[in-house]
């Protein structure tokens, strides 16, 4: 067993309870309560990534997300209770109830914005870290995207970007191997981390369900951006346990292929036994699941009891010059 | 007051607020080198490679990356070289730039200048000669500038610059060259039109390098006794409803010109905004390019064009006519 530090380790499983109970408690909130209204998309079976990598990252520092950020934002400091009251559309949200879980953000801890959009955040976040080497700062930015991200066009020019203007940024490819319905390497020429290499990238290929992993490598992989200032990119190979938006099924998936990897490879049961092993009683670590669970149904009695943004507000934040709310027609 | 060219004009403006503002920087295709239409000579030298930032034959990242670096506090101009080539950066602008501070519920700014050349030129052919002003006025979050002056491209650049809304900034490429007098110490602002000339009977209005034809028309219809006034808007959103109406309410008729395709242009909009406020002498009317393709010929890239003659005849028709 490899020798780690107990209450880091704890603190790890700690964090990816909490985004496992904020996303299993949105799920039922949605399934059984209608009560998160669009799509939400569950990072369940990802909670590594998100956790082990922004460890090492400071308030101050970035991150951008995709449509399955949750986790991202949940780890970049954010408040439970605004994320959810975001998932309902009310007043109070992060977002004011105008975004909802794909817009989710929280400027205040450096979340500048999940994505709609596949692969939008990857020339945004290139942008951030372009900025902070304008001004001077020397914040790192972390871009999360999925592995379906890299087969569209900004994946290629915001990468080249950061290699050209030599920017402080890690890309983290986080493959949970599905794009939406499709298995990812069906449609995917090559290894992508291999096209991170042609550009000239640092390249750091890791187990995305081992968080002990991951926290340590990069620890040292954003340590080094924040010396050098210098692109590195970093490919985490994971899976999605559930569907692509909460009320897919994911009946493509071959039989018995999410039950085996549930069993053997969920992050949070791995860092359970890790933890086990290393002489933490199951009541302790049950104690950890039933914390997250009562936070995370306290942030969603707080969102229910939350009323409706004021029906005025949709004008509000538009624009200033030729604002809406001076003439919307 | 100085006399300068429409290019020179925006430079000056860009200069100045370079100077003013560190956090203001240029980012777009051969910069380095002063731009594709030199409308950035000179400010390599003065700001250097990181404030003229040339940038790869990537759109979509030069658009994205220079919101990114507006989240962040700093305050791009972007270049986009040919209006044309701005589609490749379509989903930056519209699903990123213009919604961000809204989906975000007002917890960010995107304070940009997004510079995309403009129009015919002659013979440039399908691909980079558009006017699609009336894509971005149709989109909530964007402020549109089209300014036809060496005075308006120097006071909307600078108001442009100090907005912190994202601005899509048109200039028309046929005109970098056009002199004209610029008081710097004149302010723009966005949604107040230019009365390009006063008049009694007709009223043209326009944006862009069409507000110089329609000036000219205005001429020649003066030696034919009709008396035409020319509101060049400058910006189409916000656009000055108000000066087109209190026009329209003087001479009751009603022509709108422009450049782009005339079914779905901005011209419509003026005019189903002034039918639904006013009443007419003639039926108003809006002229633009027919619904085709931009073509390499010179003879077939003229038959797309709104001239001075046929912003004229329509004013002289709306004399005959009644509503």
């Amino acid at each position: 067993m490899r020798n780690f530090d107990v209450e880091r380790g704890l603190a790890r499983l700690t964090l990816m309870e909490r985004i496992r109970a904020f996303e299993e408690t949105a799920r039922h909130a949605a399934v059984e309560e209608e009560l998160v209204l669009g799509a939400i998309h569950l990072s369940i079976g990802q909670e590594a990534v998100a956790v082990g990598v922004t460890e090492s990252l400071r308030k101050d520092d970035y991150i951008t997300s995709t449509h399955r950020g949750h986790g991202h934002t949940l780890a970049k400091g954010a408040d439970a209770t605004a994320m959810m009251k975001e998932l309902l559309g009310r007043e109070g949200g992060c977002c004011g109830g105008k975004g909802g879980s794909m817009h989710i953000a929280d400027f205040g801890v450096g979340m500048l914005g999940a994505n709609g959009v596949v692969s939008a955040n990857i020339t945004i976040a290139a942008g951030a870290a372009h900025g902070v080497k304008l001004l001077g700062g020397d914040q790192v930015t972390v871009c999360f995207f999925g592995d379906g991200a890299a087969n569209r066009g900004p994946f290629l020019e915001g990468i080249n970007w950061a290699g050209v203007f030599e920017l402080p940024i890690l890309f983290v490819c986080e493959d949970n191997q599905y794009s939406a319905s499709t298995k990812t390497s069906d449609m995917t020429s090559g290894n992508v981390a291999d096209r991170a290499r042609a550009i000239g990238l640092p390249v750091t290929e890791i187990d995305g369900n081992d968080v002990e992993e991951i926290a340590t490598k990069s620890a040292e992989i954003i340590a080094r951006i924040r010396a050098t200032g210098k692109p590195e990119f970093m490919l985490a190979k994971t899976y999605r346990l559930d569907g692509h938006t909460y009320f897919d099924p994911a009946t493509y998936r071959p039989e018995g292929e999410a039950d085996r990897m549930r069993r053997e490879s969920d992050p949070v049961s791995r860092q359970r036994e890790l933890l086990q092993e290393a002489g933490v009683s199951e009541t302790d670590l049950d104690a950890v699941r039933t914390t997250a669970t009562a936070e995370m149904q306290a942030a969603l009695d707080a969102a229910k009891a939350a009323p409706w943004p004021a029906d005025d507000t949709v004008f509000n934040d538009v624009q200033d010059v030729g604002s809406p709310a001076q003439e919307a027609f | 007051m100085t006399v300068m060219t429409y290019a020179e004009a925006a430079r000056l403006a860009v200069a100045e607020a370079m100077r003013a503002d560190d956090r203001v920087w240029c980012v777009g295709e051969d910069l380095g080198r002063g731009g594709v239409f030199k409308q950035y000579a000179g400010l390599p030298e003065e700001f250097g490679p990181k404030r003229i930032s040339d940038a790869p034959i990537s759109e979509a990242c030069i658009m994205g990356a220079a919101f990114g670096a507006a989240l962040v506090g700093t305050r791009p101009i972007v270049e986009m070289r040919f209006a044309d080539f701005a589609l490749c950066a379509t989903d930056e602008l519209v699903n990123q730039i213009a919604k961000a501070r809204f989906m975000f519920g007002g917890q960010s700014r995107a304070p940009m200048v997004i510079r995309k050349p403009m129009g015919m030129w002659r013979s440039s052919a399908a691909q980079h000669s558009q006017s699609l002003e009336s894509w971005y006025a149709h989109i909530p979050g964007l402020v549109v500038c089209c300014p036809a002056t060496p005075q308006d491209n120097y006071s909307m650049m600078r108001a442009a610059i100090e907005c912190d809304d994202p601005v899509v900034y048109l200039e028309h490429k046929n005109i970098w060259m056009m002199e004209g007098e610029v008081d710097t110490s004149l302010k723009a602002e966005f949604g107040k039109a230019q009365i390009r000339r006063t008049g009694s009977d007709v009223t043209l209005v326009s944006w862009s390098h069409t507000a110089n034809l329609c000036v000219e028309a205005a001429e020649t219809l003066a030696g034919k006794g009709i008396s035409a006034e020319v509101i060049d808007l400058v910006s189409l959103w916000p656009w000055d409803k108000a000066a087109v109406l209190e026009s329209v309410n003087k001479t009751g008729r009603l022509i709108v010109a422009h450049e782009s395709v005339a079914v779905g242009g901005f011209g419509a909009e003026v005019v189903a905004t002034m039918a639904q406020s006013t009443t007419f002498k003639s039926p108003p009317q809006r002229l633009g390019s027919p619904r085709s393709l931009i073509a390499y010929a010179p003879n077939l890239e003229d038959k797309l064009r709104v001239t001075a003659d046929m912003i004229a005849g329509a004013a002289t028709k709306s004399m005959e006519s009644v509503a």
